[in-house]
């Protein structure tokens, strides 16, 4: 299946003197957290679906500085931040889709002042696009009738407004799409932000996963989807807890997408 | 003899205006302690959002039972202070419902549509008691709502039931005066109390009217006094609050420009690292938050319009699964290590003594910031666009950057970040290995 894949590097189209449409930010966790990769491989399979010039940076991609700026460490955030910056910068980027809300905001709305400009935009925004454009059909495929909810991460969300195009996606899919009762604005965080997901949580009575675990649970979906890696682990760990990820799956937004379009 | 009154009157609204001056000028001084900060942009959208958000409520309906509560007590405020102006002519001039002959017909409509809304104010208050002191609702009963917080809520409810009530009883006292005497009514409301006082000789009801008169007129004046101390002192300082909100997207930390200085030098290979400071430069600026004096007026101002509602702490994650974060602390401590430091400058003769206590730390502790999951939960639900997340995320670039004090995880995190570009320990050189794999 693999090998199917077509992803060049921004270094390859370079040499090939190309220059890709979008570059598409694959995130720390994107290429390094198993879960995850399959999240980025859902993207690439979409994007190779409809034939979109693009490339990844691959080994020149560092960290966003996300974690570090959430953390206080302003001094590290703006030293990732200016030598992506040189690297995109140096490859005149005009426009990245990425495969996390949290390199989506940063890159969005941290990097301009500090003279990285460019348009950023989430997969699932992608995705959105390519549906209402036609080039991607979806319409019942594997999620028909299936009751899916969805999780709104904090960085897509209320960081960002962005409520609408992953449900639209998913309303798309034919899927029933049931609310959780703290949804859109008033959505629970998963417990991963603020570079909680690298550190044990202070001392409390409960795991903040957990608690927004339940929130989906009571809705006896068959699919959490959500648009965050970092979402994804914290409530697949969540389900697992609960012993129901034989009849709950936790997936991306994009994974839906690339399985409904059999991809 | 005959002006007396004219005089107390007088002399009650000169002293009530001035300890009020007096005591706004220190805490205006307080939110001048902090950092300059810029928000005078985009004047048209700030004065959308300060007509939205302040004027028009509608971050307070999302709780709609509380919301439609609060509109009625807040409208009826507003409304009923129409009245004042009445109130005052007649105090100083030492006439009786001057307006009354001048407007006829619809000075009886304006004061039964008062009547109404005073009822009403009166109903809701008393709900809003009844849910702090019978239901005990949560979110008032967390630890810092221990003591003067809770007491206060308490005052301000009941100084306004009996504001209203005053106004009630003067109306229905008027009803029974003689037709000679009698210049107002008939009363939309006050007529069904109006019969307690039947009966009554002019004088008595005289009296009765007289009391409930002073007793609205020096309620309101003793209340705008009790405002700088308060909690209530939101009604005034959600307009300036909201017109100096955040309007960027709240994704949006900003860039540390001191930081950025810094980074600039080092990433220039032209730079000279032995260069000394310039001649007559300031001393740097200290990264982050520790105390009052390092935060930013706006973040300050957030502080002294904070109602303690709580809505930002129920909505937290972190408080809601248990842990010490509370955003309605963060403010509340705000403000008390600004008032405290307030005092300290009173006391020295205008300048800040250093006392060894700071609000991260003596009020703040670092506990409750690594708590924060920075979800923006608690920005979005503010009624009056506070923004605690600011504050705690000020405070931990102080703890990381000036105390080098993260938890040991995030520390490993950092040099990972560092060292190979990812927080985990990964090889940059691996990075894209995902595509190979199956």
């Amino acid at each position: 299946m693999s090998e199917l894949l077509k992803v060049p590097t921004m270094a390859d189209m370079m040499a090939a003197g190309e220059t890709p449409d979008v570059l598409f930010w694959v995130g720390c966790a994107g290429s390094f957290d198993d879960r995850a990769k399959k999240i980025t491989k859902a993207i690439v399979k979409i994007l190779n679906k409809v034939n979109i010039k693009f490339a990844i940076l691959g080994m020149e991609e560092s960290c966003t500085g996300d974690p570090a700026k959430r953390a206080g460490n302003e001094f590290l955030f703006q030293m990732q931040a200016m030598t992506n910056i040189q690297v995109l910068n140096g490859y005149e980027v005009k426009k990245i889709v990425t495969g996390c809300p949290h390199c989506y905001n940063t890159l969005k709305n941290e990097y301009p002042e500090l003279g990285g400009k460019y348009e950023v935009i989430h997969h699932t925004q992608l995705i959105q696009q390519l549906i209402d454009e036609g080039k991607l059909k979806v319409e019942g495929g594997a999620f028909k009738g299936q009751k899916v909810t969805f999780h709104d991460p904090c960085y897509l969300g209320r960081a960002n407004d962005e409520y609408e195009a992953p449900r639209s996606v998913i309303a798309k899919l034919d899927a029933e799409l049931a609310e959780m009762k703290r949804a859109r604005a008033n959505g629970l965080c998963c417990g991963a932000g603020g570079a909680q997901m690298f550190k044990e949580s202070e001392k409390g009575d409960k795991e903040i996963n957990m608690e927004r675990t339940d929130d989906a649970l009571e809705l006896k979906p068959n699919v959490i989807a959500t648009g965050c890696p970092f979402c994804n682990t914290m409530l697949t760990d969540g389900v697992k807890y609960n012993d129901r990820q034989d009849d709950v799956q936790v997936l991306d937004v994009a994974e839906m997408v690339a399985r409904a379009a059999d991809l | 003899m005959q002006y007396v009154p004219n005089i107390i009157f007088l002399l009650a609204l000169v002293a009530a205006g001035g300890i009020f001056y007096r005591n706004a000028s220190k805490i205006w001084r307080n939110i001048m302690l902090g950092r300059k900060i810029d928000r005078t942009d985009r004047p048209s959208d700030r004065l959308n959002t300060m007509l939205r958000v302040a004027f028009g409520q509608s971050k307070m309906v999302v709780r709609p039972v509380a919301g439609l509560l609060h509109i009625i007590v807040y409208g009826g405020f507003i409304l009923i202070n129409i009245e004042m102006l009445e109130i005052v002519v007649d105090g100083l001039l030492g006439t009786h419902r001057i307006f009354a002959p001048v407007l006829g017909g619809l000075y009886t409509v304006a004061i039964g549509f008062f009547e109404i809304l005073g009822v009403l104010v009166i109903v809701a208050c008393a709900i809003f008691l009844w849910r702090r002191n019978v239901i005990k609702l949560a979110r008032f009963h967390r630890p810092e709502m221990k003591g003067w917080a809770f007491k206060d809520a308490n005052n301000i409810l009941m100084i306004e039931i009996m504001l209203m009530t005053a106004l009630l009883v003067m109306n229905a006292v008027e009803a029974n005066f003689p037709d000679e005497h009698r210049v107002a009514g008939p009363f939309v409301v006050s007529r069904f109390i109006a019969p307690l006082f039947a009966g009554m000789d002019y004088g008595t009801l005289h009296i009765i009217e007289r009391v409930c008169w002073w007793a609205h007129i020096f309620g309101i004046l003793a209340f705008l006094n009790y405002l700088p101390f308060s909690k209530h002192l939101h009604i005034l300082l959600a307009f300036p609050n909201t017109y100096f909100a955040n309007l960027e997207k709240k994704g949006r930390f900003t860039n540390l420009e001191s930081v950025t200085n810094e980074v600039k030098l080092m990433m220039d290979p032209n730079a000279d690292p032995y260069a000394a400071p310039v001649e007559g430069a300031s001393e740097p600026q200290r990264f982050g938050v520790k105390d009052v004096h390092d935060m930013s007026r706006i973040q300050l101002l957030n502080a002294y319009t904070c109602t303690e509602c709580g809505r930002c702490t129920s909505n937290c994650p972190a408080n809601i699964t248990g842990k010490k974060l509370s955003p309605r602390k963060i403010m509340m401590d705000t403000r008390d290590r600004m008032e405290e430091v307030g005092k300290n400058i009173d006391a020295n003769g205008g300048r800040f003594v250093d006392d060894g206590r700071s609000l991260l730390h003596d009020f703040i502790t670092s506990e409750e910031l690594w708590a924060c999951t920075s979800c923006n939960a608690c920005v979005e639900s503010c009624p009056v666009n506070i923004d605690p997340l600011s504050i705690i995320v000020d405070m931990r670039r102080y703890l990381v950057m000036e105390e080098s004090q993260a938890p040991s995880e995030l520390t490993t995190v950092f040099s990972n970040m560092e060292n190979n570009g990812a927080p985990w320990q990964f090889s940059p050189a691996d990075r894209a290995n995902w595509v190979a794999e199956d």
